[in-house]
């Protein structure tokens, strides 16, 4: 790879824009297809951007059309994770999503709970979630966390999360506590099939008891419905 | 982010500029196929320099020893290789993936 190649690689991945390296494998020659613009020393035609934008909206590395002899890396930007609830049980769930690779956003307009001593090192905001998650815009590419028990506080942000293309929405608190929570969200005009998309009691059933423990199964959860595997039986006992 | 964070694809490829850049030779590897079983998927990158210092996997770490042996050879020549491992392979390679998997691994020279 060429030195110049990896720079603008890394300057576009910093600038959190999505990309694909081409390789052809024979001769090493690579481009970088970024902002529909292709570069480097690897001619490709203009019919093969199509491909491109597939394998970068797939977010699937590997060979190009079929042709073992072209590889595509795809770059996107990290996998978002917004937490609603600055409380004891995102304490240990924000740090296993980072290591999982997410870029983490703490959101809790409760000062004292919200506080860079308790994250250190995530985004943190103390607005109220529903503008926090509007302004964030939540894509496909993003998991929301309700864990405030607080219908104040999580009722909006799920509300904003419904709306969006989010691909995890997650509430924790008692099958009671999630049966009130969906008839309030029903009563907001959300249909069944819409609440559906909440997981709730947040969570796989690992008959998980302290925080972190709590937070594998969540984390768990997620990494579960991202890559659509098949829900392990035991799941329907959630709670 | 805390300097506590897992090696991503990303920072594999940063820690490529950054050793470049201290004056060493630097050889990527990434893995651009799979069958069967394995354990890292399409796209897994390996960064290693002439001292044999690596970040990242290509593997569960059954064939990065004979991966990081070819990196000094396409290092020193700057010709790319496509590289192959798994059992049914043919080759004389000494390692393989106890998981019965095969891959492909391209490694090139960073320029």
């Amino acid at each position: 790879m060429k030195r110049e190649l990896l720079d603008r690689l890394l300057e576009a991945r910093a600038a959190k824009r999505p990309l694909a390296l081409i390789t052809a494998l024979a001769t090493g020659r690579q481009a970088l297809f970024c902002d529909n613009k292709l570069s480097g020393d690897l001619g490709l035609g203009d019919d093969r951007v199509g491909s491109l934008r597939q394998a970068i909206a797939a977010d699937r590395s590997g060979v190009l059309d079929g042709d073992d002899g072209l590889f595509v890396q795809v770059v996107n930007p990290p996998l978002r994770m917004v937490v609603v609830g600055a409380v004891h049980i995102a304490q240990t769930l924000v740090p296993m999503a980072t290591l999982a690779g997410y870029e983490v956003i703490v959101v809790d307009p409760r000062r004292a709970w919200a506080t860079a001593e308790r994250f250190p090192g995530v985004t943190l905001t103390t607005e109220w979630p529903d503008d926090t998650l509007t302004g964030l815009g939540l894509d496909r590419r993003c998991a929301v966390v309700t864990l405030t028990h607080d219908p104040k506080l999580d009722d909006p942000a799920l509300a904003v999360a419904l709306g969006s293309e989010a691909f995890y929405i997650g509430a924790l608190g008692s099958k009671r506590t999630h049966g009130r929570r969906l008839e309030r969200l029903r009563s907001r005009g959300f249909t069944k099939a819409e609440l559906a998309r909440i997981h709730g009691p947040i969570g796989l059933a690992l008959g998980a008891r302290s925080p972190a423990e709590i937070a594998v199964s969540i984390l768990a959860q997620v990494t579960q419905v991202l890559y659509q595997a098949p829900a392990p039986r035991s799941a329907e006992a959630a709670g | 982010m805390s300097s506590s964070k897992p090696p991503t694809e990303d920072d594999v490829l940063a820690q490529a500029a950054k050793w470049q850049d201290q004056g060493r030779q630097v050889a990527l590897a990434t893995v651009v196929a799979t069958w069967g079983s394995s354990p890292r998927p399409v796209g897994s990158q390996l960064v290693v320099d002439q001292r044999n210092n690596m970040l990242g996997s290509v593997s569960g770490g059954c064939i990065e020893g004979a991966v990081v042996h070819e990196a000094r050879q396409v290092m020193e020549s700057g010709q790319p290789r496509v590289l192959e491992f798994g059992v049914s392979d043919e080759q004389a390679w000494e390692v393989g993936l106890a998981c019965g998997g095969t891959v492909k691994v391209f490694v090139e020279r960073l320029e």
